[in-house]
């Protein structure tokens, strides 16, 4: 219950520092708000949108979160969801298969090569205690700059040297009919995916045993070990898994909202992954929420910029301030602290003038 | 061969120079026990803090370098306060340093873009000139060095390496370094010594600040000649070479080398036939794979500060 209260702050001082943002360059927060917030839900098309933004937060937020609660620090969850994303973009590109049989084979892509980019921290993790942050920010650079060469050399667009040719319709997760049905919104068979995901997940966590021995570790590496439990099984186990997830997030981003991969960039929600998984403290449900939360800051931003003159990157701006006052929540829980025993004393004070009168 | 290397080597050391003083910076973070991931956010920064100053003098100096001198120093001082940011999250209420750092990259990212677009419209901020190549008078015509080091070569790469001598100077030789340095290793001890933890990696963070902002506005007024709301992972690469060069000055100069070298080839591959006998990708992915495998080799025997990372309690004994 507090740290609801701590991550509900952290969101609201961030809209707080946006608001300001948005007054001191000579914008109207009020005006600038509710075109953002409108944007990303005027109607049934503008929220498909919003979900199919938050769809790969939903995984790479997952991501972070599972691998939290072992007490690893995934910020690779970029280069993950890079290479996951360039596996199935090439199994896309390559196999000739119906659409059922293609998506199972490049959601397994996806998953796999995810994975196997989380496996080399976890591997070195385990046997030579290496530091996972360290190890995870150089495989995403190591990502970075294979999907950088290796997208032109066996990729290549058909116009541009800088993204890969497009997917076919039956390598693609999106569904005409759930397009339709949102009214044209770019929502996909993503979307499932990942509610699904967050079930199986919190599933994990809360229901096995394989759940309950990652969280041993994640409290307590020692006593883990003492109880007999397999702290580098585990540990290897959860990055697998966490990777797994962020390579999904490359699935339905690189072949469900968009439809191709391009190069010279890291995704970005491998960041807010970590932005998703701190707010929601690393709850799967509150997982789902927040990641939407940011979907909608994220797809509404198109909207306010065209409706007003505030640049779309206060969205970004707002997103990276929440994780600067989640961060330091310590602060906030200060605060929610103070404030809590003011209200115990003006209760206590108005219990003792009860009984005196 | 030779003329290979001398025709790469000027280029190298460009690209080497914003390496060398952001890694330095970070150094001064981590050997006073605070993990700084936010140099690529710092970068941004500088770059940022550089290009709008730089920008905005223009019409009153035109084409006077001094104009791009005030604005390197406006980048060290904006990525020093920006740093600040860091500081209060990690040592003042003690954050997990790990997403503070995070934190700062992001905020970057977005809060520069977002304001160059509101001042531009593009979110680009181009200067009219940068630094001009030279040749040394005199020094460029000694054999060999003279080819390496003296010629289309830029003033700041003398005065980076100017900083790099101080810094080595700073770090072992004065009151100021012992004390960073034993904040980093045993921060309890340091504060039994009478030192004042806090203080001293204040004074870390903002020196990473400092010259990361440095660093970020000296790739923007050499080789990138604008600002565009990133350095392309070059703070990343910093913090390789940091760890590559475990933690020492001279360790960092020979990493960030090595790896600007590495780099340069790569970008210089496709124009020069020669050079493509490496493929890219390998040089590319060179530092990073090196990197994974000195934490490996060093695992045993890491010269990382041993309080690397922890946030200073002083009543934890």
């Amino acid at each position: 219950m507090r740290n609801t209260i701590v991550s509900l702050l952290a969101v609201l001082f961030g809209l707080l520092a946006g608001a300001l943002l948005m007054a001191v360059t000579g914008h109207n927060p009020f005006e600038g708000y509710r075109y953002l917030f409108e944007g990303g839900m005027r109607d049934i098309s503008r929220f498909g949108d919003t979900l199919a933004t938050a769809t790969p937060l939903i995984f790479t937020g997952l991501s972070v979160a599972f691998a939290f609660r072992t007490g690893l620090f995934n910020i690779g969850a970029a280069g993950q969801m890079l290479f996951g994303g360039f596996c199935a973009t090439a199994v896309g590109l390559t196999l000739d298969l119906s659409k059922p049989l293609m998506l199972v084979c490049t959601v397994l892509a996806g998953f796999l090569g995810g994975a196997l980019w989380a496996f080399i921290p976890g591997l070195l993790k385990a046997k030579f205690n290496v530091h996972e942050v360290v190890s995870t920010i150089m495989m995403n650079w190591i990502a970075y700059w294979t999907i950088y060469y290796m997208v032109p050399a066996y990729f290549k667009g058909e116009y541009l040297e800088t993204e890969s040719r497009q997917l076919p319709d039956f390598a693609s997760l999106k569904s005409p009919f759930l397009s339709e049905a949102f009214g044209g919104s770019y929502i996909n068979l993503g979307i499932f995916l990942a509610v699904l995901a967050v079930i199986v997940i919190a599933f994990i966590i809360n229901k096995t045993t394989l759940g309950y021995e990652l969280k041993a570790v994640g409290f307590n590496r020692h006593a883990a070990e003492y109880a007999g439990i397999g702290v580098n099984r585990g540990i290897i186990v959860s990055m697998l898994i966490a990777g797994g997830l962020a390579g999904l997030g490359g699935v339905a981003e690189f072949t469900g909202n968009a439809s191709n991969i391009q190069i010279g960039k890291l995704p970005t929600q491998g960041f807010d992954g970590i932005a998703v998984a701190l707010l929601a403290n690393n709850a799967p449900l509150g997982v789902l929420f927040a990641a939407v939360f940011f979907g909608l800051l994220y797809s509404g931003r198109g909207f306010m910029n065209a409706m007003t003159d505030v640049p779309p990157e206060i969205a970004d701006s707002i997103i990276a301030i929440i994780i600067y006052f989640a961060a330091t929540s310590i602060l906030i829980e200060r605060l929610v602290r103070k404030l809590l025993r003011i209200r115990a004393d003006k209760r206590e004070q108005s219990a003792e003038k009860g009984r005196e009168s | 061969m030779w003329d290979l290397i001398v025709d790469i080597f000027p280029y190298a050391v460009i690209y080497t120079i914003p390496l060398l003083i952001t890694a330095l910076g970070g150094l001064f973070s981590e050997r006073s026990g605070v993990v700084n991931i936010g140099l690529e956010g710092l970068m941004v920064v500088g770059a940022f803090t550089g290009a709008l100053v730089i920008f905005q003098l223009h019409d009153a100096w035109t084409n006077h370098p001094i104009v791009l001198w005030i604005g390197l120093l406006a980048a060290a001082l904006f990525g020093a306060v920006f740093s600040l940011l860091h500081a209060f999250a990690s040592i003042h209420l003690s954050a997990n340093q790990i997403i503070s750092g995070t934190a700062i990259n992001m905020i970057a990212g977005a809060l520069t873009v977002f304001l160059a677009r509101n001042m531009t419209g593009s979110g680009n901020i181009r200067i009219v000139s940068g630094f001009q190549p030279f040749d040394v008078p005199l020094l460029s015509s000694i054999p060999v060095v003279g080819e390496l080091l003296f010629t289309k070569t830029y003033a700041t790469t003398y005065v980076i390496l100017l900083i790099l001598v101080v810094c080595v100077f700073v770090l072992y030789k004065t009151k100021f370094g012992l004390r960073l340095r034993a904040c980093g290793e045993n921060p309890q001890a340091a504060e039994a010594a009478g030192i004042n933890v806090y203080k001293i990696r204040y004074m870390g963070v903002l020196i990473s600040g400092a010259f990361a902002g440095l660093g970020g506005a000296i790739m923007m007024v050499t080789f990138a000649g604008e600002f565009t709301g990133s350095v392309a992972g070059l703070g990343f690469l910093a913090l390789a070479s940091l760890i590559f060069g475990q933690w020492r000055p001279l360790g960092i100069l020979g990493a960030t080398l090595f790896f600007g070298f590495a780099s340069t080839v790569a970008n210089v591959s496709q124009v020069n036939p020669a050079l493509q006998v490496i493929p890219p990708i390998l040089l590319k992915v060179f530092p990073y794979v090196v990197t994974l495998i000195a934490l490996v080799l060093f695992s045993k025997s890491s010269q990382a500060p041993k309080a690397i990372g922890e946030p200073f309690d002083s009543a934890k004994r």
